[in-house]
């Protein structure tokens, strides 16, 4: 079992521009309309990284600097955990292209780009971040595995935490084997204690149990198209202001529970 | 930190399969890398491939799983009775309080890139290619953790040439946290078209064999391994530890994607961090494994970090001139070499050295030397500027 407490909350994905308009379609006071993922200018960014990031970057970053804005914390103190299932769908394709090709000549910064931390690597030189950073993958549970692995830093180091979970889809053919249909992202900035706090999440890990679905059918959807949305049941519940319960995926064999109450 | 047991390891590299190879080929300064020859890349450079498998059959429930990473993971888990370790284990703990947290760069990418050389006339990739099991960077812990049964909390670390260190931390965090008894930690990494034309594309690929710390160093020579360390709570009926997890300590540059900050402040920070978690000083550590990769700019930085830590007079050596630069699976790879070094008194010596370089002045080892070893440190920096440095103590 661990606590931690939720100080910021960054979203962006279909018909969810951002935490103040996602919320309320999260709470239900505004209907959900999916339209694709608009996804702003990584404004942060020093130029030359700005010209090389990618989709996959961007809407890391996009959240992040939501979350980490809407906490009010220097960016630079939070140690970082970002989860992702594909990393940058539309640059493997290009390596993988070009590697097929006769003359396999491979762009230096596709290369750079390839490695599943960029968008950490890019997060940190934006923010001029020294702290600590993990990138992992979980497959459909990235976000599940994020949340464990952000509680297990902050029982070790009492400084906020960044978790940023997203995805953003392959074009073909890799498409065809892995459907994810938009990008979607969320970053939740965790603190160890409760000042300033908007909800406080008791995360355990339990014998497998059906994943809790979203209320909004359409959300719902959402949910089991795009790993990082797998995040959107507990974010319903901190935009209703409700206390509840919620389970995650966690892997075959494990399920997360989340509770969550007010701080 | 508290410090975590260390139970069972073992490595599988361009050096041979499993241990006993490793510790032979270290005491011999024998090297692993040999011109390229991987599939039918032209590019002039060494690698650590290791041999045989391509012949290996993963078990037929495993067969979806099937690539060149999952094979090496195969044949590595079967060394050193790993497997019979981790089954004892999970009997004593219960397989949900096992967990598999492993690293790996570029998983079963090879995979991938073979089945974009046969796609279809509508495109498409052929129907054998499994993306879940083979290509996603979470695969290799799903594998393994399917291989040993384990059903803990489960994933994959991916901050490239970190990768595989930043696991132990993690394994010990959750320890520390109460949800986990034991893990499965360290690394796979194969040899792919991906990091072979991605390094020679961004020039840090070597024509010669790599020379880490060598006054002419030109770049450095891909491996590929399989490394894996079981970690343990202190209970009863416990096998006795073969080493012990002391300290772990992890930083970000915060400066450049493919380029260390050039004063190493952020592999100051991570050895300063790995330090203080295990409460002791710099003159406490015996021997420092080096991230070592034989690129200008990697050694130079780490030269000055580890000169702004430990002064000149720590012993120190690179292992990358016999595995090569195994990627996600080095911070695996050395953390069992240190653990060896320290278990049989073995200091190892860096190879390939020509010309010891004026500017670099850490205490180099080039011959492999008995010395009675009581802590290591071991470095493993990435792309990113992801930092990771591990303390490990004598059993």
């Amino acid at each position: 079992m661990a606590t931690l407490f939720v100080q910021g909350i960054g979203l962006c994905g279909p018909g969810l521009a951002d935490w103040a308009q996602g919320a309320q379609v999260l709470g239900g006071q505004l209907g959900y309309a999916r339209t694709p993922t608009a996804v702003p200018p990584p404004a942060r960014l020093p130029a030359a990284e700005r010209r090389r990031a990618g989709a996959a970057i961007k809407i890391a970053l996009a959240v992040a600097d939501e979350a980490c804005q809407r906490a009010g914390i220097d960016p630079a103190l939070a140690a970082t955990v970002f989860a992702s299932s594909s990393g940058d769908g539309a640059n493997c394709h290009a390596l993988c292209e070009a590697l097929a090709g006769s003359d396999r000549l491979v762009s230096p910064t596709r290369f750079t780009n390839s490695v599943h931390n960029a968008a950490a690597g890019y997060w940190h030189i934006a923010v001029t971040g020294r702290a600590a950073s993990t990138s992992l993958c979980g497959f459909d549970t990235s976000f599940a595995a994020g949340l464990i692995e952000a509680a297990g830093q902050l029982h070790a180091q009492p400084q906020p935490v960044l978790l940023v979970a997203s995805d953003t889809p392959y074009p073909e053919p890799l498409h065809a084997t892995r459907p994810l249909p938009d990008s979607l992202g969320v970053a939740l900035v965790l603190q160890p204690t409760g000042d300033g706090a908007i909800a406080r999440l008791t995360i355990a890990a339990q014998a497998p149990q059906a994943s809790t679905p979203c209320r909004d059918t359409g959300l719902e959807t959402l949910r089991q198209q795009i790993p990082a949305a797998r995040a959107l049941p507990l974010l319903e519940l901190i935009a209703r202001g409700d206390e509840g319960r919620v389970v995650l995926d966690c892997q075959t064999g494990l399920s997360l529970r989340v509770d969550v109450r007010r701080p | 930190m508290k410090p975590v047991a260390i139970t069972r390891m073992t490595v599988t590299s361009a050096l041979g399969a499993g241990n006993e190879t490793h510790l032979q080929a270290l005491r011999d300064g024998r090297s692993g890398l040999a011109p390229c020859r991987f599939e039918d890349v032209a590019l002039t450079c060494h690698v650590g491939e290791v041999a045989g498998v391509d012949a290996i059959a993963l078990p037929s429930e495993l067969e979806d799983h099937d690539c060149r990473n999952h094979r090496l993971a195969w044949l590595g888990l079967q060394q050193n009775g790993f497997r019979a370790a981790v089954r004892a284990a999970r009997e004593r703990h219960g397989a949900q309080r096992v967990a598999v947290l492993l690293g790996s760069s570029t998983s079963g990418i090879l995979q991938t890139e073979h089945a974009y050389r046969r796609r279809g006339p509508d495109g498409a990739l052929p129907a054998d290619f499994h993306y879940a099991e083979t290509h996603n960077t979470g695969s290799l812990a799903r594998f393994v953790a399917l291989a040993l049964q384990l059903d803990g909390p489960q994933w994959v670390v991916s901050t490239a040439c970190s990768s595989s260190a930043k696991v132990f931390a993690a394994a010990a965090r959750l320890m520390e946290l109460g949800w986990i008894d034991a893990a499965v930690v360290g690394g796979v990494d194969s040899l792919c078209l991906t990091t072979l034309y991605g390094f020679n594309s961004l020039e840090l690929l070597s024509p010669q064999i790599c020379r880490p710390w060598d006054a002419g160093r030109n770049g450095l020579s891909l491996g590929e391994a399989a490394a894996f360390a079981l970690l343990e709570r202190q209970a009863p009926g416990m096998p006795e530890a073969q080493g012990w997890l002391l300290g772990t300590g992890e930083s970000s540059d915060g400066f450049h994607m493919s380029s260390p900050l050039p004063d190493g402040g952020g592999a100051v920070a991570a050895m300063q961090q790995a330090l203080a978690g295990a409460g002791l000083q710099p003159g406490d550590i015996d021997y420092i494994n080096l991230h070592g990769t034989a690129t200008h700019n990697n050694d130079a930085a780490e030269d000055r970090a580890v000169q702004t830590v430990f002064g000149p007079a720590t012993p120190c050596s690179s292992t990358k001139g016999a595995t090569g630069h195994t990627l996600g699976a080095a911070g695996g790879v050395e953390a069992v070499l240190s653990l060896l070094a320290l278990q049989h008194g073995l200091l190892p010596g860096g190879l390939n050295r020509l010309q010891p370089d004026a500017e670099l002045h850490s205490n180099y080892v080039d011959q492999s030397r008995a010395a009675p070893l009581r802590r290591v440190l071991s470095n493993s920096f990435g792309f990113g500027g992801s930092n990771a440095s591990l303390v490990f103590g004598a059993a």
